[in-house]
């Protein structure tokens, strides 16, 4: 991931409240060099919340007009958990003709990749990337950024999820001694291939070990991870390692 | 050809359906002697066939069922994680990058070119999304074949039990693990892109205008 990137997602867990949330979505757009993005799920109340960088009207029409019952985007993510390119979905019916060229004429881009959210309980939340440019162009870029749009995607909704839930605290999420032991030695600035062999285990099981992690925290790198789990006394700072 | 489907869209592919559940009872069941329970029409499901996960599935000229495997995101429920931990140190695998792919299973008769097949499918599929590992759960015997497939997962943890061991493993997802099963079996890139494209795209898809 671009060092730019990796900064703006740093500053991520900084957002207290939706507005902060939302001015981060600016900072987020600005650095991948995008139209818009959009981050939007409703409470459990009927309540939407969102962060984007559309205009606040367009969101408002959005709303009131309850054009999830006619978004594709929306529409086309029941039940599903796999990226979805704009261009795939079902925009044949009149009613998300209108509504897309409406969309369009509010200065959404035409092209757009979102990753449905799905919380423990059925709670559901939609994270895009909306872009103006033609289809090769469009291609290449999420290509060359499907990767960053799932891991952002989750960040962003983890982050969303702690400002409803009150829970600004740092997360607490409990890790396995495995991870624990992999961010401990990562921290002492040891080189991956030495971590794993020291675990015993390979470089690509640690990465998935560090990966989860990573998720488990919140964290957006493995450093941020490491200051985390060091901040929660998961590991400790000078721990002496384990001898293996 | 291959075809993705959601657990919700199978009834659109009655006889596809009907054939893969049944293999799978072959396989893992009467093969494998794996314990898993077949119903009495000879179905092998279990608690994740009932959480609407994703199918590659293998499908024959004759509409019948040629190889299938199932996969779900690691972040929500699924099978390694709630039954195999145990195999991987006890860390919960959990990543928006990486998906868990189980129950791999090959129809009787079903040659190299469907087992290739699949893993391309699984492979072009990670690609696609953005995902960097699969996390597999499989017979012990396994990883031969799908070494000579050209893609092998490493495996974390086997639990070893007479004949029947199961392992869990990774796959890394790359486009250099693409090309050598594109090579080695044979099968060209624009048709595993066309499998993709043709599943996930809708059946009317509009140019969206600009």
């Amino acid at each position: 991931m671009r060092e730019d990137l990796e900064a703006v997602l740093e500053r991520l867990q900084t957002t207290k409240s939706i507005e902060e949330l939302q001015v981060w979505a600016h900072e987020l757009r600005d650095a991948l060099g995008v139209t818009h993005v959009v981050y939007h799920t409703v409470k459990q109340n009927g309540e939407h919340v969102g962060a984007f960088t559309y205009s606040l009207d367009w969101a408002r029409r959005y709303v009131e007009n309850d054009y999830r019952s006619v978004d594709p985007v929306i529409v086309g993510s029941v039940r599903r958990f796999h990226p979805m390119d704009w261009k795939t979905l079902d925009w044949s019916s009149p009613a998300a003709r209108d509504f897309l060229r409406e969309a369009i004429a509010a200065g959404v881009g035409n092209q757009g990749w979102s990753i449905p959210l799905w919380g423990p309980s059925g709670e559901f939340a939609m994270f895009s990337v909306n872009h103006r440019t033609d289809d090769d162009t469009w291609d290449v870029f999420t290509r060359r950024h499907a990767k960053d749009f799932l891991l952002i995607a989750h960040l962003m909704h983890q982050q969303a999820m702690r400002i409803i839930n009150k829970e600004l605290a740092e997360p607490t999420r409990d890790l396995s001694r495995r991870e624990r032991e992999a961010l401990s030695m990562l921290s002492t600035g040891m080189a991956r291939a030495e971590v794993a062999d020291r675990l015993g285990i390979s470089e690509n099981t640690l990465r998935a070990y560090i990966d989860s992690a990573r998720h488990k925290l919140g964290a957006s790198n493995v450093t941020h991870a490491v200051a985390l789990a060091m901040a929660n006394g998961m590991i400790g700072a000078n721990e002496p390692l384990p001898k293996y | 050809m291959i075809r993705f489907i959601y657990a919700d869209e199978l009834s659109k592919f009655p006889e596809l359906a009907e054939t893969m559940f049944k293999d799978r009872a072959e396989q893992f069941k009467n093969r494998l002697n794996w314990d898993v329970s077949v119903s009495e029409y000879g179905w092998e499901r279990d608690e994740y066939d009932e959480i609407n996960p994703l199918y590659t599935v293998f499908e024959r000229a004759d509409g019948t069922h040629g190889g299938s495997m199932r996969t779900l995101p690691t972040i929500g429920r699924c099978m390694t994680n709630e039954h195999f931990s145990h195999l991987t140190d006890g860390v919960k695998i959990e990543s928006p990058t990486i998906w868990e792919c189980t129950r791999y299973c090959l129809a009787p008769g079903s040659g190299p070119g469907v087992a290739a097949s699949l893993l391309l499918a699984g492979c072009e599929m990670g690609l696609r999304f953005g995902l960097t590992q699969a996390l597999g759960v499989f017979d012990a015997r396994m990883p031969r074949i799908y070494g000579r497939i050209g893609w092998s997962p490493e495996v974390i943890g086997t639990e070893v039990n007479g004949r029947d061991s199961i392992s869990v493993g990774l796959w890394e997802i790359t486009e250099e693990a693409r090309a050598e099963i594109c090579r080695r079996s044979d099968i060209p890139l624009a048709t595993v892109a066309g499998w993709f494209d043709a599943s996930f795209s809708a059946t009317n898809p509009l140019r969206v205008a600009a």
